[in-house]
């Protein structure tokens, strides 16, 4: 059993494996092509809504949060309810850079959001990913509290319960301005930054490393025991979570001119895990499914039924935790199999 | 007032506040710890207690006593219910399905109460037994915050004692301790956890009502104190009675003290020290250490 | 002469009052086929769970091939070396037999921590699980879903995980445990084809399958060594028959 990882082209070695499980999982990153649908969706949306593009922008920045959130949650089980504080340690990086004239130039302010938030990401991993379960999900939410109230006792800085508004947000690549009346360059703009987000999210979770991921989700102790450095791992891809919802903090600063303390509070880290586990977690396109059908829900309910919303909504968890656990994504799944055995059968 | 005055009325204080935060998460404590099931709807619970005890004392005008115990009837009722319908499927599951669940719950149980009562809070009217100052010798004190500490400390040595001399207590300790070894002994795991469940709850619905002079009682209850059961619970040890009571009282005195003297920054102090706790002891003061 | 690939010195674990592992010298030469006995509770388990780490001995050594890896994490030792199956199954559930397998493989080459390429190019790494998957006769059900195999074939890709590491030490507690008679040949099979380099210390109560397999068998009583010998030699014993072969007797 003398297989040795001899220098030939990978090409050439599959192109003789045959077996369609080794192809399946050969082939697995490969585009497919309804992939492109959510995108062309999402520019649709653009010249078929344009009196919505506030709500679209909306919708595009709660689909990269939720998305960092998967990367972490779905795909290396880390349940946590703290991913606000990557989120909101992005938007104040942008609001106080903002604000104080320091630095308006939106892409890199992009990039010191995403850098600030993996800092906080990578030192609360190291501390807190040495616990699991129960005890961390304790720690995030112990956290984010703290976090919370931290934020609003400095409110000389951080503009406390009212923020900081009207922040200078500088045109992007000097062209584009922001405004504030009409969110086209925002909706864009976020568009563009949630593309580019997806992109390397997707890229990781095919990756070798995503695999290990997967691995640690599925069974941790085996992990261990097949020499994989767990904690590693696990820190890196919190960090890089943190990252990406910065990165979305970021946006929401920017696309909003403004950031307060609800960048940072239990509602929002509650509310973008109830969006994935919605859409259904461990599965890329989860994000996007979730954060529609809530935001939508939310949109038409929320304001004129507040009390028949969250009793909806308390139903809607119940009926997902006892009955779907995976999300619509993830019953989805359960009935184009069924379809596809009933097909088998005839 | 002297200084012995002062801080004995900050003792007592902080104790009685304590006593209420204990009486609700009692039940918590001893259900994660036996069923090792993540209830965030227990103050969910001792929020709907809270609601039938002050309810039928200032609309049905029942006396203190009997609604104290209907509250705890009533509440041991409807969690036997959902205990035997909803929460015996996710025994099984991981963590991530009973937070959802339980936060589900959380929201059903507000939004009914908002349908039903409505949003406001709820007054309470303490029996004129209980009203007014009593002379402890040193100091004067609020006859209530006396009565509530004696109350707790009534119930954790009831509760400790059933624990330790009862034989279902002993079930309970051996289950904790070591499931797999307790069902191979033949103790019966399911009428076990309903039972625990239905007390645990009612427990929760005697702080809801005992603490709602204290706490208040509006339909956010559920959620507003959350974190403070939880840390109650999670620092004082799952299933550790003992563990949670100390956990609670030190809670409370801390809070208040807080309240005191850093009025801005004081919940901050306590989640700090929450946090360093559980990095040190991830099993809490009283846990048992998992292997 | 045969060398020592593992070898533990006075090794013990005490939980409290209870002295689970009491100063055990062990031995596992190269190409060994060695098997552990003894009643439940003897502390066999407790024994390869210090030998791979996941618990630490409260006192006394552990050597794999003349290195002291006593301070090692279990992640560590499987770099060098040592690998194991679980007496109940550890696999990724939701994941197919391939995939499991690829894991394993892809942490041994060094493939695992890549980020920036798809997993789907390493085709060394598929390649060489696949020629696992063969010679274990899993290849049919490499697609599946672990979770929807029939036991047996569940506790097959537990031994091909560990086989993946390319161990020079490899520990397998209870392999045939709890597999339907029906099923336990391909167990037995694939146990038997094991490279004959690879040092094998196998835990079992089946005596068949200790004297189908074993050169060599320690018997294990109440945390320590209680006999050790040849297989014939083991059965012959009237201590051990009275101790444990009484109970266990030939399945």
């Amino acid at each position: 059993m003398t297989v040795a990882a001899s220098p030939v082209e990978p090409a050439a070695v599959a192109k003789r494996i045959v077996h369609p499980a080794a192809r399946v999982l050969i082939g697995r990153h490969r585009f497919q092509w309804w992939e492109v649908l959510p995108w062309l969706a999402a520019i649709g949306f653009y010249f078929a809504f344009p009196d919505y593009l506030g709500f679209g922008t909306e919708l595009l920045i709660a689909i990269l949060f939720a998305l960092s959130l998967d990367l972490a949650l779905g795909y290396a089980g880390i349940i946590t309810l703290g991913h606000a504080a990557f989120f909101g340690g992005g938007a104040y990086t942008v609001g106080l850079l903002a604000f104080h004239g320091i630095w308006t130039e939106p892409i890199t302010s992009l990039l010191l959001a995403a850098v600030a938030a993996a800092v906080v990401g990578f030192a609360s991993g190291l501390v807190l990913l040495r616990t699991q379960g129960l005890t961390l999900l304790m720690l995030t939410l112990c956290t984010t509290a703290l976090l919370g109230e931290g934020a609003n006792m400095a409110h000389d800085y951080t503009g406390g319960f009212d923020g900081l508004p009207s922040l200078p947000i500088a045109p992007v690549f000097g062209v584009f301005e922001f405004n504030p009346l009409y969110a086209n360059t925002q909706y864009l703009y976020s568009l563009a930054a949630l593309l580019v987000c997806f992109l390397f999210v997707r890229t990781l979770v095919y990756s070798p490393f995503g695999q290990s991921l997967t691995g640690i989700r599925e069974n941790l102790l085996r992990m261990h025991a097949v020499g994989s450095p767990v904690r590693r791992r696990l820190v890196i891809c919190y960090t890089i979570s943190a990252a990406i919802a910065g990165i979305a903090g970021g946006l929401w600063a920017q696309t909003n001119a403004y950031v307060n303390l609800s960048a940072l509070d239990l509602d929002r880290a509650a509310t973008v895990l109830i969006i994935l586990i919605l859409g259904g977690h461990g599965r890329l396109y989860g994000a996007f499914v979730g954060a529609v059908a809530y935001l939508a829900l939310e949109h038409l309910l929320a304001r004129i039924y507040p009390t028949a919303w969250q009793l909806g909504l308390g139903l809607l968890l119940v009926m997902i935790a006892l009955f779907a656990r995976n999300g619509i994504l993830g019953l989805g799944e359960v009935l184009w199999r069924r379809y596809l055995a009933g097909r088998a059968a005839s | 007032m002297d200084f012995a005055g002062n801080f004995a009325s900050i003792l007592l204080g902080g104790i009685s506040a304590g006593t209420v935060l204990f009486i609700v998460s009692v039940g918590l404590s001893v259900t994660m710890g036996l069923m090792g099931f993540v209830n965030l709807a227990h103050g969910a619970f001792a929020m709907f207690g809270g609601y039938v005890i002050v309810l039928a004392m200032n609309r049905a005008h029942v006396g203190f006593t009997a609604a104290l115990a209907l509250g705890f009837v009533a509440t041991a009722a409807l969690s036997v219910i959902l205990e035997r319908a909803l929460y015996r499927r996710l025994y099984r599951a991981g963590e991530l399905d009973q937070v959802l669940f339980t936060i589900g719950l959380i929201f059903i149980f507000m939004a009914a109460i908002t349908i039903v009562v409505g949003p406001e809070s709820q007054p309470i009217m303490l029996p004129p037994e209980l009203r007014g100052q009593l002379n402890l010798g040193f100091t004067q004190y609020r006859t209530y915050s006396v009565f509530l500490i004696v109350v707790g400390f009534l119930i954790v040595a009831g509760v400790w004692l059933a624990f330790e001399r009862t034989h279902i207590g002993a079930q309970i300790r051996a289950t904790v301790d070591n499931r797999r070894m307790a069902e191979s002994l033949g103790i019966n795991i399911d009428r076990l956890f309903t039972i625990t469940f239905a007390f645990g709850s009612g427990m929760a619905a005697i702080g809801g009502g005992l603490g709602a002079e204290f706490l208040g009682l509006d339909p956010q209850y559920a959620l507003k104190y959350l974190v403070y059961f939880l840390i109650a619970v999670s620092v004082g040890g799952l299933g550790s009675v003992v563990g949670v009571y100390y956990a609670s009282l030190l809670l409370g005195v801390l809070d208040f003290v807080l309240k005191l003297y850093l009025p801005k920054g004081g919940t901050i102090f306590i989640y700090a020290l929450t946090i360093l706790l559980l990095l040190w002891r991830p099993q809490g003061l009283f846990g048992r250490k998992a292997t | 002469m045969t060398e020592i690939r593992l070898e533990t010195r006075a090794l013990s674990r005490h939980f409290g009052a209870l002295i689970a592992v009491n100063e055990i010298d062990f031995k596992l030469n190269a190409g060994a086929r060695h098997a552990l006995i003894g009643p439940n509770g003897a502390g066999k388990t407790t024994f390869i769970n210090l030998l791979t780490g996941v618990l630490p001995p409260t006192h006394g050594r552990v050597l794999l091939a003349d290195r002291d890896i006593t301070d090692r994490a279990q992640a560590e030792r499987v770099k060098l070396g040592i690998a194991r199956t679980f007496q109940i199954n550890r696999l990724f559930r939701g994941l197919s037999v391939l995939e499991n397998v690829c894991i394993s493989v892809a942490e041994r080459l060094g493939a695992a921590p890549s980020m920036f390429y798809p997993a789907g190019r390493r085709t060394d790494v598929i390649e060489e699980s696949m020629h696992l998957l063969e010679t274990l006769k899993l290849v049919d059900d490499a697609g599946d879903r672990v979770s929807e195999l029939p036991y047996g074939r569940q506790r097959l890709v537990e031994i091909a995980i560990a086989i993946g590491l390319k161990p020079e030490v490899l520990l397998l507690d209870e392999p045939a445990a709890g597999v339907p008679s029906a099923e336990s040949h391909i167990i037995l099979d694939a146990i038997e084809r094991l490279p004959e380099h690879i040092a094998v210390l196998i835990i079992e109560h089946n005596m068949d399958v200790v004297f189908r397999f074993a050169k060599r068998v320690t018997v294990m009583v109440g945390g320590a060594v209680f006999a050790e010998g040849t297989p014939r030699e083991i059965e012959a014993n009237p201590q051990v028959r009275a101790v444990y072969l009484g109970q266990a007797g030939r399945g």
